[in-house]
């Protein structure tokens, strides 16, 4: 036997306690795993330097006309650009079937995003020509068992044609291979010239623009000449750089920045609040043990050592079992394939994990541990 | 026989709201090594108190207390400790065993204190539960065993890290008077063979029998005939 056993002892003194306490740690560590794996998939795509995107001042979902995206190309700095637009698609099933489909204007758009489109010339040349051409990540079309020159009707649950479908019909004509990190990861590319003649509204208008500088050294300088072009305009921009935007994109699809904050600041807070005063209440239930074990000659920091240890070992086995859940989570997830950008655990989670659950150990730990130091032999063993 | 404490002049007093209670005014007095006392007097006359001052778990106001040639009460908290641990056995009325170890995990706890290996003590913890007859048992909780069997688990903890002194308060107060006569017994047997010094603190006459001498506590003074007898 050994102080760590009976820190362990202690610690299932009570094993449903103990049990319930896990539980709730166990799932405050999952969800904030989860969480910030997500924010960092998605501000781990490729990104480049040089590369920044320029959106509605108001926020991405703010449509920009299609003439923005000619101003901003001839602008000094500009070394290509390009435009997209959230096509809100979908196939078959508008909640399982949910696709990020994106109108963008072809030739434009490969310039800027070159690196992650390694497509075969004939598949490039049929992109670029073909109105209804569609293109689908990899793991898109394998999941969908979607095979090249098939045509694919795909929903959108915003835009409409003049008839009132909300169908639109187009011709798979190649597949984008998507390693982890690609900035095309989950994507489906169409054309925006078909998109654009056949939609009864918002026409012209393009959801934001992503461009090339010709150095990453002028980004702050183009940054302030788009906006400043177009401030005081019906159309006022934000420009930014493509991590920045990729962060901001993820947060208006979910508000995640602001759920991640709530949900997990409040499941600690919570957790602290139920963690210390059970931890408290169960080293006030022990008083007498406390004091038979300083009549044994258990010095007062020992005793604070092993309470402190008590709570953190408590703290740091929810927050194992947490992380290790949510690793597992997110790898079959991973591996059972999805419509939207895989997420991946990151293992910076462990290391942020590790921290909180070592602060939430001390902080709990605190005061039952401070309590059980200063008890006095002589008042412990009169106390029933 | 040399003596192992010598109280000289000790005072100590309570606060109990703004009343002050006066327990020992100028307490003198020694144990010899190898006796075996039993004190007895009235509730509140201060035989507990006095118990916690020889145990260190409490310090004077006043006085002096020496063990073994040593002034304990100018020991700072954690070298009390120490001390506790290598020089005094505690025995309570209510056993106060931990209830989620078994009895050889009990008796093992004074010596995680030590610097002893695990073999080692795991030998030691078979002798002192061999001492008190429970060597069977060694793997039992205490909500497992009678009363009589818990206190003997808890004797075998104060004499696991062979102490000199024997601290035991009211050790047979939570037990019939067959089990009060065999853990007596053993005290006895502890006292004779193995020359530990015993103070026991008891309400029991016939238990005050087994002591070598009896010492009755009054408003916070000795009989002083039997304290110098």
């Amino acid at each position: 036997m050994n102080d760590f056993v009976l820190m362990r002892k202690n610690l299932f003194r009570k094993p449903v306690r103990t049990v319930l306490l896990l539980v709730s740690i166990f799932i405050a560590f999952l969800i904030f795993s989860v969480m910030v794996s997500f924010t960092e998939a998605i501000s781990s795509f490729n990104t480049k330097p040089n590369r920044l995107v320029t959106m509605s001042k108001i926020n991405f979902t703010e449509s920009l006309p299609v003439a923005h995206y000619d101003r901003i190309a001839r602008m000094e700095g500009v070394a290509a650009a390009t435009h997209m637009n959230w096509f809100g698609g979908y196939y078959q099933d508008p909640v399982k079937g949910f696709l990020p489909v994106f109108a963008v204007d072809p030739e434009s758009y490969y310039e800027v995003y070159k690196e992650d489109l390694p497509l075969p010339e004939e598949v490039k040349a049929a992109f670029f020509n073909q109105r209804d051409a569609m293109l689908a990540a990899e793991p898109v079309a394998a999941k969908y068992e979607w095979k090249v020159g098939q045509k694919i009707p795909l929903n959108s649950n915003i835009f409409s044609q003049a008839d009132g479908s909300h169908v639109w019909e187009f011709t798979l004509v190649g597949t984008i291979p998507t390693p982890p990190g690609s900035s095309q990861t989950g994507s489906v590319l169409i054309n925006y010239d078909y998109f654009n003649e056949t939609i009864s509204f918002g026409r012209d208008h393009v959801g934001w623009i992503p461009f090339l500088t010709t150095s990453a050294a002028v980004n702050d300088q183009v940054i302030n000449a788009i906006d400043a072009r177009f401030a005081n305009s019906a159309d006022e921009t934000s420009t930014q750089d493509e991590a920045t935007f990729n962060k901001s994109f993820a947060a208006q699809l979910g508000n995640i920045a602001l759920v991640v904050t709530l949900v997990v600041g409040s499941a600690f807070v919570a957790i602290l609040l139920i963690v210390g005063t059970t931890m408290a209440l169960a080293v006030r239930e022990r008083t007498k043990e406390v004091g038979v074990m300083k009549t044994l000659g258990y010095s007062s920091t020992r005793i604070l050592r092993m309470v402190l240890g008590e709570s953190l070992l408590l703290s740091l086995i929810g927050a194992a079992l947490g992380t290790a859940g949510a690793a597992a989570l997110l790898t079959a997830l991973a591996g059972a394939g999805g419509n939207g950008p895989p997420i991946y655990f990151a293992p910076s989670v462990i290391l942020w994990c590790a921290l909180i659950a070592l602060a939430l150990g001390l902080i709990t730990g605190v005061l039952p541990s401070l309590e059980a130091y200063r008890l006095k032999i002589t008042d412990a063993l009169v106390r029933r | 026989m040399p003596d192992l404490i010598r109280l000289t002049d000790v005072a100590k007093s309570y606060s109990r709201g703004k009343e002050k209670i006066v327990i020992f005014e100028k307490l003198t007095m020694h144990i010899e090594k190898g006796d075996f006392v039993a004190v007895m007097g009235p509730s509140g006359s201060g035989k507990t108190t006095l118990l916690n001052l020889l145990g260190g778990t409490d310090r004077p106001d006043k006085g002096t207390i020496e063990f073994d040639g040593q002034r304990i009460d100018v020991l700072k908290e954690g070298q009390l400790a120490g001390w506790r641990s290598a020089n005094v056995g505690f025995v309570f009325q209510f056993y106060n065993l931990m209830p989620i170890l078994t009895a050889a995990q009990n008796v093992e706890l004074p010596l995680l204190l030590t610097k002893l290996p695990p073999k080692k003590r795991k030998e030691n913890v078979e002798t002192a539960l061999k001492v008190v007859s429970l060597a069977d048992r060694a793997r039992h909780r205490p909500r497992e065993m009678s009363g009589g069997q818990q206190q003997r688990v808890a004797i075998a903890r104060a004499i696991v890290a062979d102490p000199k002194l024997l601290l035991c308060d009211e050790p047979t107060g939570d037990l019939d008077r067959a089990t009060a006569d065999e853990i007596l017994g053993t005290l006895q047997v502890l006292n004779r063979n193995l020359g530990k010094t015993i103070v026991m603190v008891t309400h029991d006459a016939a238990a005050a029998k087994f002591a070598k001498r009896v010492l009755h506590l009054d408003k916070g003074q000795f009989n002083v005939a039997e304290l110098a007898a």
